[in-house]
């Protein structure tokens, strides 16, 4: 945290070690075998092992399954209203820049209802880790088809199987300008998605991290075959990327992808017969919204000086 | 029958320089309106001559007549755009009824205020001519359609040569016929020369020297001309401002008073007629270290405005009725969360996109009620453009005091309405103190409410040991969602608690007239100018009749039910639709009444009446005096 307090006082500074088990809040009621249960281990083991300061973070969320997350973690949280979960991490963000935020999205969230927040906060690049926790469905509201489901996928809103080709939410992020941190990785790949995330979180922008998520009720078979075949799998592996042993082991296509290459990332983020992982953009000279629209804190008394001079320009 | 001075024309046989001295009207008042194409700049000539008749000494109200497009077919109906100035020797609180004088660059924009019915019977009209022969054809044609449309009228049209009087000075008359009706003002109004070109200069100081030269010497040619040939003068009589003035709209007041409140932060997103509070704020805000966040629509706007406010920072939204309908949900998540927030809504013409640039009062219900579920938030108008000021300081305080979301009642006739009122003098202690980054103590809950008030103590981000999740879900005092029935049931109980306690500290609103009568006019916001001077004109008359302005509406202040029980018949004046009595099939039973007669009739039981138009304007007060007679059984207003 290099940044100084925008409220003039903050929290006495700590430089205690915090043990993982202080990352832990509430316990998750997520169902058995969901994804998301793997992803809040893979936050909770980053949190740890960056440090980060639980009284200085805010995991700030929408609404649906994910959504959750805030309450299970031992941070600020801020569960608010769905698809909004960026706009409100962009509030906290811009007015509190030392805050270390996080936003937590679903597919429906962060795609379909808050498709438009989405857009516009890749472009405001204000520094914080925005996560998609994509499992093709809406599950909280039971079993609709959401943006990223499959063509063909059956679900209560479309019996016969989705009518249209899924979103790729990787292209769309890709072709906003501005976008200065995309990835994705896999619950089922914990290590991956321990070092993915702890990428994320050392970029200095908007880091947007694409997690595949299992969701064992309505999409179980979705992923099936990712999980049981690695050789579906392409690691993108770069020094500048995520270096993950691990993973490199277990699944043999690799793509040595620079991360600064756009145009490859672009290439590299079209739906093929590869589920591809790893860092696809990574572009740390993009200035954040909030430093550029840093300014000063001015006190009390220097706010009214300023009025006063504002009030004689409309003196008559 | 209209009649023509051509002045403008020696070899007509009428020129006033032939009758000596000038004739000197003296008048309690005057309203002028100047009324142009769309971009001819009718209305920053308007508000410097309104400028100057304030700072010497007149009572001014100024008010924009705006088209809804920026560039509208020019000579036409709908492209009339400028201002009305009305000027008094004493204070002027509202617009007023019928022009006195009117200044038209061309008849078209005169026929547009003509057929508003905006022009008093014995009104002077200075009328741009060059219009009569033009070269094209079917421009003369209009010219003669027009003039035979207002020989019905009682004007006395006066033809001036603006633009071949200009063309002297510049080469494109359309930028500067302004400044050269400015100087006509001058001279008919005795308006200070010198002042009024340190006005121009001023309007202007972001222009090159040249621009504002050859404005100055436009506004000088415009005054000798009147000078020359102008056989009126008015005179209004100025009293020096006995105390320090400050001359603005109301959304500028809004901007000033978010300064002064020690507000961090605007989220918005553009829409008429809010949208000025943040172009101004953009400007001012940052020298203040406030950002204001032009989001990418309105929900995301609101949305940062919360999670601004959430994160400890005092931060304020501004929109309108469409935007208000897209914020819905979201103000739903500050009254659930109980987070500080102030919501800015300069209401236009709705429903749907309606009239975009004129005013109303119809998102009181919204306000109110607008949000599914149950809820309380706390509804304020300010009734001026001083009150749109001191309103934010206010509304912030309450905001942070009571962790509720506070809306500000503005509209477009305060947006544009230009007005000079005593200099406020600001205080440190109006400025949002920071929050508490102390570690919490020890069993502090993030709603720990007090049981008699609903009130509770925020803890904002930062502070260690009070990592919570703040949550839209039903929850308990230690925000754990929680769906049971006791304690949604508290919830819901500790946030309507906060306006009940909140109303103790609100006094009855003052009567303006007598404390019992026949009729009682009830109104809030932007109409309170004309109502009082409306009731003012009836009591003279000798009617029984008084009003009261509320200016909280959610809390309704104290003592309504009292006060209306000592008068015969209350009735509300609003700019909000209502059914007339006399409406096919409605019934007593079924009409739908104006928006605050439907609130005090639901929560007093009082049978009170309404008079309402929506006719996108401001009200007159000669139209509210009209409607006072009838309730009263003398008039035959319907």
């Amino acid at each position: 945290m290099s940044d100084p307090c925008s409220l003039l006082t903050c929290g006495e500074a700590t430089d205690r070690q915090v043990a993982l088990e202080e990352y832990t809040g509430g316990l998750p009621r997520w169902c058995p075998g969901c994804g998301d249960h793997a992803i809040l281990s893979g936050v909770q083991r980053m949190l740890e092992s960056e440090q980060v300061v639980p009284e200085r973070t805010v995991f700030v969320s929408g609404i649906g399954c994910s959504s959750r997350f805030p309450h299970y973690v031992k941070t600020y949280g801020f569960h608010g209203i769905h698809g909004r979960a960026l706009p409100l991490a962009t509030g906290i963000k811009l007015s509190r820049p030392e805050l270390d935020v996080f936003a937590v999205m679903g597919d429906g969230d962060c795609c379909s209802i808050g498709a438009g927040h989405w857009i516009h906060a890749l472009r405001y690049n204000v520094d914080m880790v925005a996560l998609l926790l994509d499992n093709n469905i809406y599950g909280l509201t039971k079993n609709q088809s959401s943006p990223t489901t499959p063509q063909g996928h059956p679900s209560n809103t479309a019996p016969d199987g989705a009518w249209l080709p899924a979103l790729n939410p990787l292209t769309v992020t890709l072709g906003v300008t501005n976008a200065s941190f995309v990835a994705q990785t896999a619950d089922w790949a914990p290590s991956h998605l321990y070092e993915t995330l702890r990428a994320a979180h050392r970029h200095r922008g908007f880091s947007f991290v694409r997690i595949l998520q299992r969701c064992p009720v309505f999409t179980p078979g979705i992923f099936m075959e990712a999980v049981r075949k690695p050789e579906r799998i392409e690691l993108l592996v770069h020094d500048d990327g995520v270096r993950d042993e691990a993973a490199e082991e277990l699944y043999e296509h690799h793509v040595a992808h620079d991360p600064s290459d756009l145009n490859e990332a672009r290439r590299l983020a079209e739906t093929s017969e590869h589920i591809r992982l790893g860092v696809f953009h990574r572009d740390p000279s993009r200035p954040t919204y909030e430093t550029t629209r840093r300014l000063p804190v001015f006190t009390a008394e220097e706010r009214i000086a300023v009025l006063t001079r504002e009030l004689d320009r409309h003196a008559v | 029958m209209t009649s023509i001075t051509e002045a403008s024309r020696p070899d007509a046989g009428n020129d006033p320089r032939a009758t000596g001295t000038p004739r000197s009207m003296k008048t309690p008042e005057h309203v002028v309106e100047i009324v142009s194409d769309s971009g001819e700049g009718a209305q920053k000539c308007g508000q410097i001559f309104g400028a100057v008749s304030a700072m010497m000494g007149n009572g001014v109200w100024t008010v924009e007549i705006i088209p809804a497009e920026i560039q509208p077919p020019p000579r036409s109906i709908g492209s009339a755009s400028g201002n009305r100035v009305r000027i008094g020797a004493g204070p002027v609180t509202n617009w007023g009824d019928r022009a006195n004088l009117v200044v038209a660059f061309n008849e078209q924009a005169l026929l547009a205020r003509h057929r508003l019915d905006a022009i008093a019977d014995d009104a002077i009209v200075l009328l741009e001519e060059m219009w009569a022969d033009h070269d094209d054809e079917s421009i003369r044609a209009e010219w003669s359609a027009a003039m035979e449309e207002l020989s019905a009228a009682t004007y006395r049209i006066v033809r001036v040569p603006m633009e071949e009087r200009c063309l002297t000075v510049v080469d494109d008359a359309r930028k500067g016929k302004n400044m050269f009706v400015l100087g006509m003002l001058a001279t008919i109004y005795a308006r200070d020369a010198e002042r009024t070109k340190d006005r121009i200069d001023q309007a202007l100081h972001k222009k090159s020297d040249d621009v504002r030269r050859s404005n100055r010497a436009l506004f000088d040619l415009g005054a000798a001309w009147a000078e020359e040939h102008l056989d009126f003068r008015v005179d209004v009589p100025t009293a020096p401002n006995d105390r320090p003035m400050v001359v603005m709209n109301g959304n500028q007041a809004l901007g000033m008073g978010a300064i002064a409140s020690g507000m961090d932060f605007l989220a918005m997103y553009p829409i008429t007629p809010a949208t000025s509070v943040s172009h101004y704020l953009a400007e001012a805000f940052p020298r203040v270290g406030g950002i204001v966040h032009q989001a990418e629509d309105e929900i995301a706007a609101v949305v940062a405005a919360i999670g601004a406010s959430y994160a400890g920072k005092t931060a304020f939204t501004v929109t309108s009725g469409p935007g208000l309908a897209l914020k819905t949900e979201a103000l739903g998540l500050a009254v659930m969360t109980e987070t500080p927030l102030v919501v800015i809504d300069v209401q236009r013409g709705g429903p749907s996109t309606g009239l975009p640039t004129k005013v109303e009062q119809s998102d009181l219900l919204a306000a109110l009620f607008g949000q599914p579920g149950d809820t309380p938030k706390i509804v304020l108008a300010p009734a001026t453009i001083e009150e749109c000021f001191h309103c934010v300081v206010t509304a912030r305080q309450i905001a942070e005091a009571f962790r509720t979301v506070v809306f500000v009642l503005s509209d477009a006739n305060l947006a544009t309405g230009v007005q000079p009122f005593p200099r406020p003098t600001p205080d440190p202690r109006w400025v949002a103190t920071l929050p508490d980054q102390r570690p919490v103590e020890e069993g502090a809950k993030p709603y720990g409410w007090d049981e008699r008030t609903g009130l509770s103590r925020r803890i904002v981000p930062g502070r260690p040991g009070g990592a919570y999740t703040t949550t839209g879900l039903a929850h308990d005092d230690e925000s754990k969602i929680d769906y049971s029935p006791a304690v949604n049931e508290k919830g819901c109980r500790m946030r309507s608690r906060k306006l009940a306690v909140f109303q103790q500290t609100l006094n009855p609103p003052p009567i303006h007239g007598d404390d019992e009568g026949d009729l009682l006019v009830v109104g809030w916001g932007s109409t309170k100018g004309a109502i009082e001077e409306a009731v003012d004109r009836a009591r003279a008359d000798g009617r029984r009749v008084s009003s009261t302005h509320l200016t909280f509406l959610s809390p309704l202040e104290p003592g309504l039910k009292e006060m209306f029980a000592r008068f015969e018949k209350v009735m509300t004046v609003e700019i909000n639709y209502s059914d007339r009595r006399a409406d096919p099939f409605v019934t007593e039973e079924n009409r739908r009444r104006g928006q605050l007669c439907w609130l005090l009739r639901a929560q007093l039981l009082v049978d009170v009446d309404c008079w309402t138009r929506v006719h996108g304007q401001p009200l007159a007060p000669g139209r509210i005096v009209e409607a006072i007679e009838d309730r009263l059984g003398i008039g035959a207003e319907s």
